[in-house]
């Protein structure tokens, strides 16, 4: 602990320094916001320009301005290819003077950009991708995860699969950093739990037809195959799924390890009834979320995954701390956001590891059968809050390097 | 066949042979200057992708535009070089002159492989081999472990050239990148005013006559496949470096026809074209990027403009024009 | 449970079975590649995008105006077909004189644009088609579970393939378009209209990948990327198959798509790339492909 405070003064003491080394507090008189992401793949829906809408609420919040200078927000579509993304951020930063990116669904996306706000010391406040590892062995100090990761999502549903009885899995994975890691996360906690893992099988992103894979997912015999991955290829297999009649015959039971609220509505609640989920966020918790949340329907037409309301709490927190270090400089806003709590509709009492881990609750959900569902959007039931703590990796057991 | 490929020969402007003419000469110490300058007033990242893509497309056209072989799958030895060099220099953790030498022999080899099974077809069926093949290296970069599939080769340090030059600092990692294009250019130019590259043009012009001549043929155009497979590697070893990573968009079939895209706009059978039509097509997508244009369609349009139109490519219309046929 | 080869039968017939659906796509259109090649000496590039753009119209002509499954199936074809006479009597037609390199890099370039609109538009993630309600549910034949709508897809690619072969092999038009493709001088000298001809063979080969895309919207969803990944296997059986009959290419077609299954079956990882080995393969042995002939 006192090494971690020593530790934790040095770096300000540093980062002080080389602010006032700048001239200006704010650099280029302007605060920019870069919102990367998928806009019109298979992660559009989960992230997209819903994204980039939460984040404009968030700066509209605090007036548009911040230490009187303006905020202004772009956004590109980084196609989920990780040179685009690397690129993108690259001229971003280099040229036209980003000061922040936000969101970056697709983990390999992320770990290329990671390496370029690394390299340029800029804030990445990382919403859509899973990948623990951005806060593992690819961590950086001035990285942030915030909404989930592959690690809270197999404390959550694996485990809760496992106690139902369903001891032997087999995976049908993402082929990327993401399903990888889901797969590894989850067959760890599998195994803690008491159950077996027989196989796996690896399909590539943005797959037509998954047929064959579940063919194999069918001949492994095991009684869950988890679906390590994510958006439309999650939507994809659950319905092949039901064309093959494979959950029919009662024996094999599917069990997506990452369901966003978009997919549910993508699937329609007779398909998807029964699935059970971990999410960060849930539009009808409270009166806090349900108000944020009915102000972003009214932009968007659409209930906020995650992903979109994390993007608000990291980017309305990143303002907080611009203002409390009264500079714009990467290093030592990232120190200030992670001296201070996080405490908005999104988090109570949220926590940030050194390694950028924001530490909040997460929540087990249940998809509604039609018949509970009492309208539009109405679709989870929440079964379980699982205590920050254990939903995410201490910063020992995350592999990060950083001091802390 | 034979027939085939005198036609175009006939639609591309006549190849520089013996001494080059005075405006070429004069065209080639422009550009040179221009390079050299660029990085001052432009974003070096962008020159530099502008670089290693007019090289790759240099290469492509030395097959084409001088041995008359429309390869579809250039995109293999591109992004397999790719890959190599970041693997060598990232987990091997060699300097960047060998990871790119290492990338550039993968690069020759599979060209060697390539070229001994593609040459034993023409015209279309060697198109569309080249192309299959291809895309057999990308379903393996895809599922081999070392490639890292979708997330391709990340975090690949530029390190520093012979131990000594910083190449983080990106005015040192410009003229490297400058001195490799400069280096490729000119193998290309050599190649192109040897007896080899007559020999080559001979074939081009009528294969059965060449062969009549004693001419092996089959040797002389597996060594122009091969050679335009190295520099096409030494083009994607490079540019692993300058961007420090390697990912599946540099094999996609999709990089084939780029750089066939490239090389038709600037010009097939010159010697400057491919770097014009690089440089063009590299900053139209830079730059319709921000617009709400689709890029695809527009270089789609202008693709097919120039086929159905201006089938010389710019530098090829320009010297036409100005009665210069040594560009 | 009973093995064969120490394979699950289910795991062993299932992926046959699908392995002959990916056959049914790649006979269709190498078929439509074969007939195209014969008459025009020009590979079509544009084949995977006009593939694509069958299954968007059918989707388009559900979703805009409410026309089902089996009327797109008769309709996006016809579309598909009118676009490439259009495409033929403006561009194509421009470029016969030259070499066919040409053609081959204009139908590339008119790939690019027709993907690129229907990118720009959609997005590149899957609109979903429905199963039509007579195709729905499945039967289980013991050992594997077979939806209603693959077993169509085989059936239906099975006659168009058969009644293409018996139409240009066997009836008197069919004879005038073989005699063209050997002599079109001497053919436009009995009077026959070669043009006329070359414009009515490529609507058709066109319309087959049109008619194509409508059967693969329901299974693999409707993308404008669809088509681009899979037209390159289609150009390896082609090569494999050789341009010198039509019922090679079908042939090659059911043929290397069993074989992918078997891959899948007993060492999925080589899955995508076996037919590009068994190509380089049939090239060393036999250069002019199974069916070709050296020209």
């Amino acid at each position: 602990m006192i090494a971690r405070l020593l530790a934790g003064a040095a770096l300000a003491a540093l980062a002080v320094g080389s602010a006032q080394a700048q001239q200006g507090k704010i650099s280029g008189d302007v605060v920019k916001i870069g919102v990367l992401n998928d806009r019109s793949g298979l992660y559009a829906d989960l992230g997209g320009e819903g994204s980039a809408v939460a984040v404009r609420m968030a700066v509209e919040e605090v007036g548009g301005k911040i230490l009187g200078k303006p905020i202004e927000v772009v956004s590109a579509d980084h196609q989920n290819k990780p040179d685009i993304g690397s690129n993108l951020s690259r001229e971003w930063i280099d040229r036209d003077g980003v000061d922040v990116i936000v969101d970056v669904p697709n983990s390999g996306v992320a770990l290329a950009v990671q390496e370029v706000t690394r390299e340029k010391k800029t804030i990445f406040l990382m919403q859509g991708p899973a990948t623990s590892r951005l806060t593992g062995d690819a961590c950086s100090p001035t990285g942030f995860h915030w909404a989930y990761d592959t690690r809270a999502l197999a404390v959550g549903t694996g485990q809760a699969i496992v106690k139902e009885g369903g001891k032997s899995w087999f995976f049908l994975t993402a082929d990327y950093a993401f399903g990888h890691q889901l797969e590894t996360d989850t067959a760890a906690q599998v195994k803690k739990a008491g159950g077996t893992v027989v196989g796996a099988v690896r399909a590539p992103l943005n797959t037509a037809d998954f047929s064959s894979f579940l063919l194999q997912a069918q001949s492994s015999g095991a009684q869950v195959i988890g679906l390590a991955n994510a958006g439309g290829d999650t939507i994809t297999s659950i319905k092949q799924a039901s064309e093959f009649g494979l959950t029919q015959s009662g024996q094999q039971k599917l069990a997506g390890l990452l369901i966003f609220l978009s997919d549910v509505h993508a699937l329609g609640l007779q398909v998807a009834q029964d699935l059970v989920l971990t999410t960060g966020f849930y539009w009808d918790m409270d009166d806090e979320k349900r108000a944020w949340s009915e102000k972003f329907k009214a932009k968007t037409g659409k209930m906020p995954t995650m992903v979109q309301a994390g993007s608000y709490s990291s980017v309305k927190h990143y303002l907080k701390a611009i203002e409390a270090a009264g500079t714009d400089d990467g290093p030592t806003v990232a120190a200030k956001m992670k001296e201070m709590p996080v405490n908005d509709m999104f988090a109570k009492n949220g926590k940030i590891l050194p390694n950028g881990r924001m530490v909040h609750d997460m929540y087990l959900a249940r998809v509604k059968k039609p018949s509970e569902s009492k309208g539009p959007w109405d679709y989870y039931e929440i079964i379980r809050t699982i205590p920050g703590d254990e939903a995410f990796a201490t910063m020992a057991e995350s592999g990060c390097k950083l001091p802390g | 066949m034979a027939t085939e490929i005198h036609a175009v020969r006939r639609e591309t402007a006549a190849p520089a042979t013996g001494r080059p003419a005075m405006p070429g000469l004069l065209a080639l110490a422009v550009l040179l200057l221009v390079l050299i300058a660029a990085p001052y007033v432009l974003y070096p990242v962008f020159v530099m992708k502008v670089l290693c893509f007019a090289l790759f497309a240099c290469a492509f056209n030395l097959l084409i535009g001088f041995a008359g072989l429309l390869s579809f799958g250039h995109a293999a030895f591109f992004g397999g070089a790719a890959y190599i060099t970041a693997h060598t220099v990232k987990v091997w953790g060699l300097p960047p002159e060998l990871g790119i030498l290492l990338g550039t022999a993968f690069a020759a080899t599979l060209g060697l492989a390539f070229g001994a099974l593609a040459i034993r077809r023409q015209g279309i069926y060697f198109a569309m081999i080249t192309l299959a093949l291809s895309q057999m290296v990308f379903f393996m970069a895809l599922q081999l472990k070392f490639t890292g599939g979708e997330d391709g080769i990340q975090a690949v340090p530029r390190g520093h050239l012979f131990g000594v030059i910083d190449l983080s600092q990106s005015m040192s990692m410009y003229y490297t990148v400058l001195a490799v294009f400069l280096f490729g250019f000119a193998v290309i130019w050599r190649t192109v005013h040897s007896p080899f590259g007559q020999v080559l043009k001979a074939i081009r012009e009528n294969e059965p006559r060449a062969i009549s001549l004693g001419y092996r043929t089959d040797h002389y155009k597996l060594m122009a496949f091969v050679l335009s497979a190295t520099l096409a590697g030494l083009a994607g070893g490079t540019k692993a470096i300058v961007f420090q990573l390697a990912t599946l968009t540099d094999v996609q079939w999709q990089m084939s026809g780029a750089v066939v895209l490239m090389t038709l706009l600037g010009g097939i059978g010159t010697l400057l074209g491919p770097v014009v039509g690089a440089a063009l097509v590299v900053t139209l997508e830079n730059y319709l990027a921000a617009s709400n244009l689709p890029v695809p369609v527009v270089i789609g349009v202008i693709f097919v403009a120039c086929v159905l139109l201006f089938r010389r490519g710019i530098v090829g219309e320009i010297a036409a024009r100005f009665g210069n046929k040594r560009p | 449970m009973s093995t064969i080869f120490g394979i699950p039968p289910q795991a062993l017939f299932g992926q046959l079975l699908l392995g002959l659906i990916n056959g049914s796509f790649y006979a269709l259109l190498s078929l439509g590649l074969a007939v195209i090649f014969g008459m025009l000496n020009v590979i079509n590039f544009a084949h995977g995008a006009l593939y694509m753009l069958g299954a968007f119209v059918a989707w388009l002509l559900l979703t805009t105006a409410g026309i089902g499954y089996w009327w797109a199936l008769l309709l996006a074809p016809l579309v598909v077909g009118a676009f490439g006479v259009v495409l033929e009597k403006t561009l194509l037609s421009r470029l016969y004189k030259l070499d066919h390199l040409y053609g081959l890099l204009l139908t590339f370039g008119l790939a690019l644009i027709v993907e690129g609109a229907f990118r720009h538009f959609y997005g590149v993630s899957g609109q979903p088609y429905p199963i039509p309600d007579l195709l729905r549910g499945g039967q289980n034949l013991g050992f594997m579970f077979l939806p209603n709508y693959r077993g169509w897809v085989v059936v239906a690619s099975l006659v168009v393939c058969l009644a293409t072969w018996y139409a240009i092999e066997r009836t008197k038009l069919g004879a005038y378009l073989r005699a063209a493709t050997e002599n079109p001088v001497l053919v436009q000298a009995f009077g026959i209209n070669v043009p006329l001809m070359i414009t009515a063979t490529y609507g058709f080969g066109v319309a087959l990948a049109g008619l194509a895309g409508v059967l693969a919207a329901p299974i693999y969803q409707v993308s404008p990327l669809m088509g681009s990944n899979l037209i390159i296997v289609v150009f390896a059986v082609v090569v494999i198959g050789g341009m010198g009959s039509i019922l090679g290419a079908v042939l090659t077609g059911y043929g290397l798509g069993l074989l992918e299954g078997l891959t899948k079956v007993f060492y999925p990882e080589a899955s995508n790339i076996v037919v590009f080995v068994i190509m380089a393969v049939v090239l060393l042995i036999k250069p002019a492909g199974l069916f070709g002939r050296e020209r």
